[in-house]
């Protein structure tokens, strides 16, 4: 085997995240962060599903046709958020409420297709679980980040509890309105790709072109 | 020529192999402010001409000083108004105690201080926090510090309002020069006015402190609308109401923020940046066709519930900020369209909107800041259909 199981759990961390390497799961990590219980919620569902789903792919990927792979996959995804989505309905309402859709959608998330598209149709089921873990967990980890700067700086909590105190109720922090609007998880994201590629430069992208510099004559 | 050879002693520490190598950015910086810049293009081709990105941005910074002026005299005047009523009270009436000038709203010296008084501190954090961004980038990315952010920070601080805090004002300019600017390789490369994304971030950041009846004057317990939020409730019919003429919004003695408000302030920068050619008059033109256009038709629809729809152009171009933007940042030339034929869209695009905005989306009163950030995002593509117009034809002719 090419990866252990050790780096396919730590690689899509930093090294090969989803997000801000790969760029997928964009939508709902703009939609789910405005505070950290629902960005956690969220996290552990979509873990739960790529790692199961990963898995189950796996062990079919023999007898699966390839010309309607993806609808048999779909069929499986939608299986498991079917199931995630009545587990939270039944033991997290309010949570649920405000996720709303976006349980929904993590069957069209690109981070579950993508695994187990590239994962799954060609590596054995338990390393298709723990690849699908370490890709749900590096999902989680810029989830709960985007989720900690916008509930710390957006509301003045985090989970919750009062961190800094808001105007509102006598203290002196004036929340930032701007964060917990979606598109200010585009600047956090954007941000924290920034400092990702600061720290790791070879996720770097090559330039498409570069400006050729002429010598004088 | 003891500055000169000033400069010319330390120079060698900051160039390459110097000791301070890398602050070269900062004297750079300094010195091309107070000296012509020594740096020659080496290669072709050759363009001569006596108009260098230093004396562009020294222009427009020249253009706004009517609306500086103005900005000084209104926003004394209408707090010196205020004052009248609801008594004084902070540092800024300590200083003018102390210098026994008071608040009499009908010397224009004491409004001139009073407005003073409220504006340099607004712009001394600007140049400061915006300054130190600058600084880090050029620093960092050994790119130069050029002229463009006097621009920047001088419209800036003419678009906030009076009343606000002096860390939003820091915070604001920071987003707009990081995010607006510098992230996208500084000036020249930014395709949207830092100046207005850091008064857009404000506004969606703290709406309570950047709209409103009660911010435009900084006096606690103070409360007037400006003229476009009387227009969205209620008409521009009832402007007169509120004490709001033609005339007083077209001079500029109304609710705004604080460089905004006098539309013959913002026309004499207007007429300086044409005559000098700084300023494409083909945005104004066609920002101007759209404004007129668009408002002249929702006054001939017309409307029962809202009362905006009423709104004249003459008094769509006196209210808010459209004339400031007009002249300012619609002709802002990085940001905008690039081809002449896109100029005249790209000002349509924002003229529409502008109305758009105010008219029909009851979210917003004031529209134009948003509509000039949405014109910057349609440029590039307004002139990649110009371009390809054109490819296109000429493939043809020569078919």
């Amino acid at each position: 085997m090419a990866q252990t199981y050790r780096s396919m759990l730590i690689d899509p961390m930093v090294d090969n995240n989803p997000i801000t390497l790969q760029v997928l799961g964009i939508c709902s990590a703009l939609a789910v962060t405005s505070s950290l219980k629902v960005a956690l919620v969220m996290a552990i569902a979509v873990t739960l599903v790529t790692a199961f789903s990963s898995m189950f792919i796996s062990v079919l990927r023999s007898q699966i046709p390839s010309s309607i792979r993806i609808i048999v996959q779909m069929i499986i995804i939608a299986s498991l958020v079917i199931v995630v989505d009545q587990v939270l309905k039944a033991y997290a309402y309010e949570i649920s409420k405000t996720l709303s859709v976006f349980v929904g959608l993590i069957i069209t998330n690109c981070i579950v297709m993508g695994r187990a598209e590239a994962f799954a149709m060609k590596n054995p089921p338990f390393a298709s679980f723990v690849d699908g873990v370490g890709n749900g967990l590096g999902y989680g980890l810029i989830l709960m980040l985007v989720g900690f700067f916008r509930e710390l700086f957006g509301s003045g909590s985090l989970f919750g509890v009062t961190i800094l105190p808001t105007v509102n109720n006598g203290g002196w922090y004036v929340p930032n309105g701007l964060l917990l609007l979606p598109p200010s998880a585009f600047f956090v994201i954007g941000l924290l790709i920034w400092a990702f590629r600061t720290w790791k430069p070879e996720q770097v992208e090559e330039r498409e072109y570069s400006i050729q510099a002429v010598e004088a004559h | 020529m003891g500055l000169r050879s000033f400069f010319d002693r330390i120079e060698p520490q900051f160039t390459k192999g110097g000791k301070y190598e890398k602050y070269f950015p900062v004297y750079e910086m300094v010195e091309s402010f107070l000296y012509t810049p020594k740096t020659v293009t080496t290669a072709a081709p050759h363009a001569r001409s006596y108009i260098d990105m230093k004396r562009i941005m020294t222009y427009v910074v020249l253009a706004t000083v009517p609306c500086v002026l103005f900005a000084l005299y209104n926003t004394g005047l209408q707090t010196n108004l205020a004052i009248a009523e609801f008594g004084a009270s902070g540092w800024r009436a300590g200083i003018i105690e102390a210098l026994g000038i008071g608040f009499n709203p009908a010397n224009p010296i004491a409004n001139m201080l009073h407005g003073l008084l409220y504006f340099l501190p607004i712009y001394i954090v600007t140049l400061l926090a915006g300054g130190a961004w600058e600084v880090l980038f050029a620093t960092m990315r050994r790119h130069e510090v050029n002229e463009g952010f006097l621009v920047t920070s001088m419209l800036y601080t003419l678009i906030l309002p009076a009343s606000t805090p002096l860390w939003q004002v820091a915070l604001g300019i920071s987003f707009g020069v990081v995010i607006g600017k510098e992230v996208f390789g500084g000036t020249g490369k930014n395709f949207l006015n830092p100046a207005l994304v850091g008064r857009a971030f404000l506004y969606f950041a703290y709406p309570a402190y950047m709209s409103g009846d009660t911010i435009w004057t900084p006096v606690d317990g103070f409360s007037g609308a400006t003229a476009l939020a009387v227009t969205a409730s209620e008409g521009p019919a009832a402007l007169p109401g509120y004490g709001i003429t033609w005339m007083d919004s077209f001079v500029g003695t109304i609710q705004g923020s604080m460089g905004e408000t006098s539309t013959i302030a913002c026309l004499l920068g207007l007429a300086f940046l044409l005559a000098t050619r700084i300023a494409n008059y083909r945005m104004v033109v066609g920002c101007l066709v759209g404004m007129i256009a668009f408002s002249s038709l929702l006054n001939w629809i017309g409307s029962d519930s809202n009362p905006a729809f009423a709104t004249p152009w003459y008094w769509h171009l006196v209210m808010g900020g459209y004339a400031f933007g007009l002249v300012f940042m619609v002709t802002e030339p990085v940001s905008g369209s690039h081809t002449n034929l896109g100029r005249y869209i790209y000002g349509a695009l924002i003229g529409f909107m502008v109305v758009m905005i105010r008219v029909v989306n009851p979210a917003f009163p004031e529209g134009m800041m948003l509509a000039i950030l949405f014109g910057n995002v349609f440029a590039p593509l307004i002139d990649y259909f110009v371009v390809q117009a054109n490819i296109r034809r000429r493939a043809r002719r020569n078919a």
